[in-house]
C-alpha cells in the first residue's frame, strides 16, 4: 500500500516537474509584459521536436558531411565551422558601438564559443559512435540539452521579434496581443503537421536505463532527471530574478513599462532575455518530456501547455513561487483523481477545480488583488 | 423613422427565393449545405460579438456552448421523436416534427445558457486574462465531460437527428434545415440588435467603456453580465442545436478548440462592436473556408496567419465599431440601427 503511494507520488513529482517548467515559461512573460503566451505550450512541443532533431544529428543520421571520409576531414570542418559560427556571432554581439566604460560582451561569446565547437565536435564524433555504449549516449545528451534550450529560445525570441514587439511599439490593446499568440500557437501546431506530415517521429533513448529502487517503489533515471532539473531550474530561476541586475530590470518592468526606459534600462533587451529564458525552459522541458514519453506529435503541446497555464494561474500569475508549487499541486491532484477515480475524469476534474480556485481566489493562491483606478 | 416593412419583406423574399430555387433545382445539395454553413456561422459571430465585441471581455471557449447546444438539442429530438437504446420508445409521432422543432432548438438555447452561467459567475470577480482562462476551461470541462457520459455515445458521438429532418421531408417537401437555420439567423441577429441598442442594453457598452464608473452610474454589472453571458452562450447553443440538425452526427471532436478560433476570428475580422460587421465577417469567412480547402492542413495556416496580419494593420477588423447604416447613410431610410 505504501509502496504504491510513494510509487504514485513519485510520478506525480514527475507530471508535475513538466508542468511546472512550462508555468514557469508562462509566468515569467506574464510578469514582465502582462502578456498570456499562448503560443507557450507549442513552443514546448517545438523544444521537444527540436530535440528530436539535435539528437539524431549528433547520432551522425543527418549527414553534412560523408561518414565515410577521414576522421582528418572531418575535424578540420567541424574546426572551420565552429570558427565562422562563433566568429558571426561575436560579430552580431559586438556590432552596436560600445560607450566608454560599458561592460565588454566578449564573455558571452566565448562562451558560445565553446559551446559551439563543442557541438561539432561531438557531431563529428558522433559519426562514429555505436550508441549501445552508454558514455556515448551521454555524450550524445550532453550536446543535445544546450543545442535544443538555445534554439527552442531563438524560436521563442522570433516570435516575440515579428509578431508581439511590432504591436507593442504601436501600443495596441493587450486583448490584440492575446489573439495574435493564440493564432501562432496554432500556427506552430499544423505548420508543424504540414511540414513533417501526420506520422509519429519517436525519439531515441539517450540516457541509460538504470532504474532506483525507493522502497517497493522504482524510478528511472530519466524520472529523475526531470525532477531535479525542475528544482535546479526554479532555484537558479529565482536567483536570477531576485538577486541580479537582469532580475531586477526584470521587476522594474513588470512594475512599470513606461518608466522604465526613463531610466536607461534596456526594455527590449529584458524583454528578449524574458522570452529566451522562458522558451528555454520550455525546451527543456520538451527535451525530458520526449525522453520520458517518446512519441512526438503536433499536438503534444496544446493540452500540457493549457495544464501548465492552469499550474500558473492557479499559483497566482506572475509569480515563480506561485507558478511552481501550482505545477506540482496540479500534479498531485490529476495523480490522485486518476488513481480514485478514473484517468478520463482527469481534466474534468482540473479544469473543475481551476474554475473553483479562480472563483474563490481570483488572483490566484500567491497573487495580490490589484486595486482599480477610475 | 423609415420604412418599416422594408427590412421584413426583404428577408421573406429572400427566403422564398432560396426555397424556390431548391424547387426548380438551381441550388443543389452543396449550395444548402453552404448556406446552412454560412447562417450557423453568421449566428455563432454575431452572439460572440455580443461578449467580446460589446462588453469587451475576452471569452474564447465559444464552442464549449455551442456543444452544449448540440447535444441537448438532439437528445430532446431524439427523445420525443426517434425509437432509442438509450431513451426508449419516442413520445411523439415524427410528423409533429415541423411544429415542435422550435422547441428542440428552444431547449438547446435554454441548456446553453445555463451553461454560459459557468463562465459568467467567475466573470463577476474576474476579469481580462483570467475570465479568458474560465471561457477556455469551461469548454474543456463541457468537452471532456461530454466525452465522459456513455448515455450520448462519449468520444464517438451521437446520431439519429438525421430521422427527424427525414420525417420533417416527409411533412412537406422543403430544405427543412435551410429554412430553419435561416429563421434562427434572422432570429439571432433581431435579439442582439434589440438587446445591445435597447436603453437597458447600453450597460453591456458601459461595462465595455469602465467597469467601475459603470457600477456607480448605477448599472447593475452582475445582472448585465450574467445577461451578456447567458444571451451569448445560449445562442452558440441556437447554432449548435442547427449543426447538429444539419450535419445529423454530433461528437466532441467537432467542438474543439479550433471551433472556438474560429468564432474568434469571424468576431476579429468583421470588427468589435459591428453586427453588421460579424454577418458580414461571417460570410467572407464561410467562402474564404470553401475556396481553402484544396490547401487542407495549410489552410489552419493560412487563416490564423491572416488573422495575425489583421492585427498588425487593421486591428478594428472590417467594419470596426461602425454598422452598415453609418457606412452608406441612405439606408437610414429602410431601417434604424441605433
Amino acid at each position: 500500500m505504501l509502496d504504491t503511494v510513494i510509487q504514485q507520488a513519485l510520478n506525480a513529482l514527475q507530471l508535475g516537474s513538466y508542468y511546472s517548467l512550462i508555468a514557469l515559461g508562462y509566468c515569467l512573460v506574464y510578469g514582465v509584459l502582462l502578456l498570456i503566451n499562448f503560443a507557450h505550450g507549442d513552443i514546448f512541443m517545438v523544444g521537444a521536436y527540436i530535440a528530436f532533431f539535435a539528437a539524431t544529428f549528433f547520432m551522425g543520421q543527418h549527414a553534412l558531411i560523408p561518414p565515410a571520409s577521414p576522421i582528418s576531414v572531418k575535424l578540420v570542418f567541424a574546426g572551420f565551422f565552429a570558427l565562422i559560427l562563433t566568429a558571426a556571432l561575436s560579430f552580431a554581439i559586438k556590432k552596436k558601438p560600445q560607450a566608454a566604460g560599458q561592460k565588454s560582451y566578449s564573455y558571452p561569446a566565448t562562451l558560445a564559443g565553446i559551446f559551439i565547437a563543442f557541438t561539432a565536435i561531438v557531431y563529428v564524433w558522433g559519426q562514429d559512435i555505436k550508441l549501445d555504449t552508454g558514455a556515448d549516449k551521454l555524450m550524445v545528451f550532453a550536446a543535445t540539452l544546450p543545442l535544443t534550450m538555445v534554439l527552442t529560445s531563438v524560436v521563442g525570441v522570433f516570435i516575440e521579434r515579428v509578431a508581439y514587439k511590432p504591436l507593442r511599439l504601436k501600443g495596441a490593446n493587450r486583448l490584440y496581443v492575446v489573439i495574435t499568440a493564440l493564432m501562432m500557437g496554432i500556427i506552430l501546431e499544423y505548420g508543424n503537421l504540414s511540414l513533417l506530415g501526420a506520422n509519429r517521429l519517436s525519439f531515441p533513448t539517450l540516457l541509460p536505463r538504470v532504474i532506483f529502487d525507493v522502497g517497493e517503489a522504482k524510478i528511472s533515471i530519466t524520472k529523475l532527471s526531470a525532477i531535479l532539473a525542475s528544482f535546479l531550474v526554479f532555484s537558479l530561476l529565482q536567483w536570477i530574478v531576485t538577486r541580479t541586475k537582469l532580475g531586477m530590470a526584470m521587476r522594474a518592468v513588470s512594475y512599470d513599462k513606461f518608466a522604465v526606459p526613463l531610466m536607461g534600462i534596456p526594455l527590449d533587451a529584458v524583454i528578449v532575455f524574458t522570452f529566451f529564458l522562458g522558451s528555454s525552459m520550455a525546451g527543456l522541458a520538451g527535451l525530458l518530456y520526449a525522453m520520458n514519453f517518446p512519441v512526438l506529435d503536433p499536438f503534444m503541446g496544446a493540452l500540457v501547455g493549457w495544464k501548465a497555464f492552469v499550474a500558473a494561474v492557479v499559483g497566482g500569475i506572475g509569480d515563480i513561487r506561485g507558478a511552481f508549487v501550482g505545477g506540482f499541486l496540479l500534479a498531485f491532484l490529476e495523480v490522485i483523481v486518476a488513481a480514485v477515480f478514473s484517468s478520463e475524469l482527469r481534466d474534468l476534474i482540473s479544469f473543475t477545480i481551476l474554475l473553483g480556485i479562480l472563483t474563490w481566489k481570483p488572483t490566484g493562491l500567491f497573487g495580490k488583488p490589484k486595486t482599480t483606478k477610475i | 423613422m423609415g420604412n418599416r416593412i422594408t427590412v421584413p419583406t426583404a428577408l421573406c423574399a429572400l427566403l422564398l427565393l432560396m426555397v424556390g430555387m431548391t424547387q426548380v433545382g438551381l441550388l443543389g445539395q452543396y449550395g444548402v449545405s453552404f448556406l446552412c454553413t454560412m447562417g450557423i456561422f453568421i449566428i455563432l459571430s454575431a452572439s460572440l460579438n455580443l461578449v467580446n465585441g460589446y462588453m469587451g471581455e475576452f471569452s474564447c471557449g465559444h464552442a464549449g456552448f455551442m456543444a452544449v447546444g448540440a447535444y441537448a438539442s438532439s437528445i430532446a429530438g431524439v427523445f420525443l421523436f426517434v425509437p432509442d437504446k438509450v431513451f426508449g420508445q419516442p413520445w411523439l409521432p415524427v410528423s409533429l416534427a415541423p411544429w415542435a422543432f422550435p422547441l428542440i432548438l428552444a431547449v438547446g438555447f435554454a441548456a446553453a445558457a445555463i451553461a454560459g452561467l459557468v463562465v459568467a459567475i467567475p466573470s463577476f470577480k474576474t476579469r481580462g486574462d483570467y475570465l479568458a482562462v474560465i471561457t477556455l476551461a469551461a469548454a474543456y470541462i463541457i468537452k471532456s465531460a461530454i466525452e465522459n457520459v456513455e448515455a450520448v455515445g462519449g468520444p464517438r458521438g451521437f446520431s439519429g437527428m438525421g430521422k427527424i429532418v427525414q420525417g420533417m421531408d416527409a411533412v412537406a417537401g422543403i430544405p427543412w434545415m435551410l429554412f430553419w437555420i435561416f429563421l434562427g439567423v434572422v432570429f439571432a441577429v433581431w435579439l442582439l440588435r434589440r438587446f445591445v441598442y435597447s436603453t437597458y442594453g447600453k450597460g453591456v457598452m458601459a461595462i465595455h467603456q469602465d467597469e467601475v464608473a459603470a457600477e456607480i452610474m448605477s448599472v447593475n454589472t452582475n445582472k448585465m453580465k450574467l445577461i451578456a453571458f447567458m444571451l451569448s452562450s445560449g445562442l452558440a447553443g441556437l447554432a449548435g442545436g442547427l449543426y447538429a440538425y444539419q450535419i445529423s452526427f454530433v461528437n466532441p471532436a467537432s467542438f474543439t478548440i479550433l471551433r472556438s478560433t474560429e468564432c474568434l476570428v469571424m468576431v476579429y475580422l468583421g470588427g468589435m462592436g459591428s453586427l453588421t460587421g460579424s454577418v458580414l465577417s461571417a460570410i467572407v469567412f464561410a467562402i474564404m473556408l470553401e475556396f481553402l480547402k484544396p490547401l487542407e492542413q495549410l489552410k489552419w495556416v493560412a487563416i490564423p496567419l491572416l488573422l495575425i496580419l489583421l492585427m498588425q494593420f487593421r486591428p478594428e477588423g472590417i467594419m470596426g465599431n461602425r454598422e452598415l447604416s453609418d457606412v452608406f447613410p441612405k439606408l437610414k431610410r429602410f431601417y434604424r440601427f441605433k
